[in-house]
Formats: C-alpha cells, sequence, structure tokens
C-alpha cells in the first residue's frame, strides 16, 4: 500500500495537474470518504486553480431524510434494542436524536457490522432487536447476509429497517434535473468494488461526461483526478478505473446476487434532492417479516428540516457549507443542526474541520488544539 | 461509511477470516470472496470482506503513470 501515500508522488501529481489546467473544471466527487480524504489532506485547496472539487450526495447518512430519521428514533423510543452505524447516532430528528434517546435510557447500540445485531438477537430472544440499514451498495450485501443467517438460525426477534440508497440513480436525477453542472465525476471506489465499472459506465455513454472511479489514498485520489483531467483536455468520453487492485469491470457478482435477493428497487426520499425513482432499496416479499416498518407499524412521514439548515444544498452540490448561515456559527460537529455536520463522511463536517483557510486542523472534533496542519 | 480497510488474511475457517488489523486480529465473514487465500489483502466493509485486493493491477496502473510522468521530464 506503500506508494498511494507517497508524498512524492503526490507532489508530482499537483504539479502536472497545474501545468495542464487552462482554467478551473469543476468535478463531482460523490463519496462520503473521498469528501473527506479530499479536504484532510489538501487536496481541495492545492487544486484550487486548476479543478474545483464539489461534494455531491455520496454520504448516505447524510442522505437519509429527516422523515427517516424520525421513524428510527421512535423505534428507539419504544423499548426495542436498536442498532446503528455510529454516525447515525447524533443526526437531529424533529425533536431527537438516537442519542438523546439513549440517553434517556434507550437500547440504542453500535454496530461496526449487521452481524453484531443478530448476534444479540440470538443470545437475548426476551429482546427485540432493530438494525438501521443505512448505506449504499457498498453495505447493502452485509445486510443481506445478516438477514439471511437471521433467517437461518430462525430468529423471530429481528428486523431491520431498509434505508439503503443506489448510486447511480442519484447521478442520473442530479443530472437530468441539471443539478451538477459538472464537466467530470470522481466515483466512489469501494461502492464500485461491488456494482462494477460497467454500472456507471452510463455517465459517458448517456450523458457524454467522463469519470474515473478513484481509491481513497491521496496518490489514488490525485492519479484519478489527473486522468479526469486529461480526458476532459482531449475531449476523451470514458468511464476509467483508477481503482483496479479493488474494481473489477462486473464487480462483485456474489455481493450484488445477495443483495437483490434480499432486496429491490423502490422509490426514496434523499435529502436534498427529494423522491429519486428506483434509488432505494425494499426487502423483497419474502423477506418482509423482517421489515421493522410492518412488525411495528412506523413509516417515515415528510418532516421538515431545522430552519436554516442548508445541507439539502450542499448535498446537492448547489453552495459549498460557508454559504450556509449556521456554519460555525450555530451549527458545529459539537452541536450539529443536520446531518452533514454530524457525519464523520459529511462536507460540513469536512470543511469545519479542514478547510476554514487558517490552516488549522481542528481534529475529529473540532475543537481539538489548533496548530498548522 | 464507505470506509474499507485493506487487512491480510492470517487463517480461514469456513465462512470466517481471521484478519490482522494493525497488530490487533479480527473476524470477519469472507462469504463474498471465496477466493481468497490465507496471506491475501482483503476489502473489509462492515464485518464483511467485498473484494480481495489485486496488487498486479495496482503495480500496473502506477507504471503506466510513472512512465507517463517520466515523458514529460
Amino acid at each position: 500500500m506503500q506508494p498511494y501515500n507517497n508524498k512524492d508522488h503526490a507532489r508530482q501529481l499537483l504539479e502536472r495537474l497545474h501545468q495542464e489546467a487552462v482554467r478551473p473544471v469543476a468535478v463531482m466527487e460523490v463519496c462520503g470518504t473521498h469528501t473527506v480524504v479530499i479536504s484532510r489532506t489538501g487536496i481541495r485547496a492545492a487544486l484550487r486553480d486548476a479543478v474545483t472539487l464539489v461534494s455531491g450526495p455520496g454520504c448516505p447518512v447524510c442522505v437519509t431524510s429527516q422523515g427517516d430519521v424520525d421513524a428510527m428514533v421512535e423505534l428507539a423510543s419504544r423499548g426495542l434494542t436498536v442498532y446503528t452505524f455510529g454516525d447515525m447516532m447524533r443526526v437531529p430528528g424533529t425533536a431527537d436524536s438516537l442519542e438523546t434517546v439513549r440517553a434517556r435510557g434507550g437500547r440504542v447500540r453500535l454496530a461496526y457490522s449487521p452481524a453484531d445485531a443478530v448476534a444479540h438477537a440470538a443470545s437475548r430472544p426476551a429482546e427485540q432487536v432493530v438494525f438501521l440499514a443505512v448505506g449504499f451498495e457498498t453495505t447493502a450485501p452485509g445486510v443481506a447476509l445478516a438477514l439471511r443467517q437471521a433467517r437461518d438460525l430462525g430468529l423471530g426477534n429481528f428486523t431491520v429497517y431498509p434505508a439503503h440508497k443506489l448510486i447511480p440513480p442519484a447521478l442520473r436525477a442530479l443530472l437530468d434535473r441539471e443539478e451538477a453542472k459538472v464537466a467530470g465525476f470522481l466515483l466512489p471506489g469501494h461502492v464500485s468494488t461491488v456494482i462494477g465499472r460497467q454500472a456507471l459506465s452510463f455517465l459517458a455513454r448517456d450523458y457524454g461526461l467522463p469519470a474515473a472511479i478513484a481509491g481513497f489514498e491521496s496518490v489514488d485520489i490525485l492519479m484519478a483526478v489527473d486522468r479526469l483531467t486529461e480526458m476532459m483536455a482531449r475531449g476523451e468520453v470514458a468511464v476509467v478505473n483508477m481503482y483496479p487492485r479493488a474494481v473489477r469491470e462486473e464487480g462483485n457478482r456474489l455481493a450484488l446476487d445477495a443483495m437483490w435477493s434480499c432486496f429491490e428497487p423502490c422509490d426514496a426520499s434523499w435529502r436534498g434532492l427529494g423522491a429519486i425513482a428506483a434509488s432505494g432499496l425494499n426487502l423483497r416479499d419474502r423477506w418482509r417479516d423482517f421489515d421493522a416498518r410492518c412488525r411495528y407499524g412506523v413509516s417515515a412521514r415528510e418532516a421538515p428540516v431545522r430552519a436554516g439548515c442548508r445541507c439539502g444544498d450542499v448535498l446537492r452540490g448547489k453552495v459549498l457549507p460557508p454559504a450556509c448561515t449556521l456554519f460555525a456559527q450555530v451549527c458545529t460537529p459539537a452541536r450539529p443542526q443536520g446531518p452533514c455536520m454530524v457525519s464523520s463522511e459529511g462536507a460540513c463536517a469536512a470543511y469545519f474541520r479542514y478547510e476554514r483557510g487558517d490552516g488549522c486542523d481542528r481534529g475529529p472534533e473540532g475543537s481539538g488544539d489548533a496548530g498548522p496542519r | 461509511m464507505c470506509l474499507a480497510i485493506p487487512s491480510k488474511i492470517l487463517s480461514i475457517r469456513g465462512h470466517t477470516a481471521e484478519i490482522d488489523v494493525g497488530g490487533n486480529t479480527k473476524e470477519v465473514n469472507i462469504i463474498l470472496t471465496p477466493e481468497a487465500k490465507v496471506g491475501d489483502y482483503v476489502l473489509i466493509h462492515a464485518g464483511f470482506a467485498i473484494q480481495v485486493i489485486d496488487e498486479q493491477a495496482a503495480a500496473e496502473i502506477f507504471e503506466a503513470w510513472e512512465e507517463a510522468y517520466a515523458a514529460l521530464q
């Protein structure tokens, strides 16, 4: 893994990118992990004159609708044992977050894996366990495997709240609605590991846009951006795989088969983008017994976001975090008003920590000792 | 969320692999990467291996880039 963090390589790539740039081109990066790495390593700032890297809806926690958050909080408030990925804990719902429910005695647990929730359900038959299934195509196959395991174990006390979302339909929606005024895309390396390069080739074929699938080390990202700008300079339109050590043409067939065996596409509501057809995952009929919404009669209802919160606009790449009046004033990592500041992969959190122009890394809590990066 | 770490497989028992994570070991499910062998690096996400890392592919892309850079000098 050595070369991908090599400072010399990074410096050479930055040099080349600056040499090639005629004027800044806008590229959208659609992966929360990319957002953070690009900010934390200083790549965003370093490339400013050559390439404008705009964050898109790539953070699954951030794009979870307010209605879904409220429904999840409702489940946690009913004495159920709710397992969630860590980032969801502090997302503010209309009245409460999972964290505030936990503080009042709710049984909310952190899951590293959906398998944790299944194991808990198996060992505690008296508890009703719900797993909050948030995440893109990277995560859904694992949830499907956990569901299979729950069924094989004959568990009657395990359900999931399905909130998975699919990346390709979101990209199509952004482009069809002309939301994303970008000349190309940096594509998520681990979603692509599951779905394959071919699932993203529509960007070139149907929209005439170049795109590069990128890994997550600094050199990975710079190499992908370099290849993208090269394509733009030559008028080349293709979706190239710059992360071949993980991404194959067809992705991971077993992972996709697992996902599609439990789930089917459904319309879904994305924070910031609203309803997108066939962009979510619903449990298939034969898995409906494992749907927490059916078992507990809970569903997502339209819910307004906090006054002044512009997470939605940030997620569409319409504005940068500092354009939100709440940013860094009312809304900070310690007191988040919306998911983009809560999530470790949210654009607002990344900008708060790494893009505030004074060269200081405020660390993961945003309030650590300020010091030069 | 898309955080997936490349980790080396130390041992395999059925669908469970013991992986090395910075000196500590951890168990993960490798049912999605049946071709994985002891000694391979796999990408782990939320407790599941989602891909075996292909170092050969990595080396090739690197060489291609290094040639391109050298040609510019």
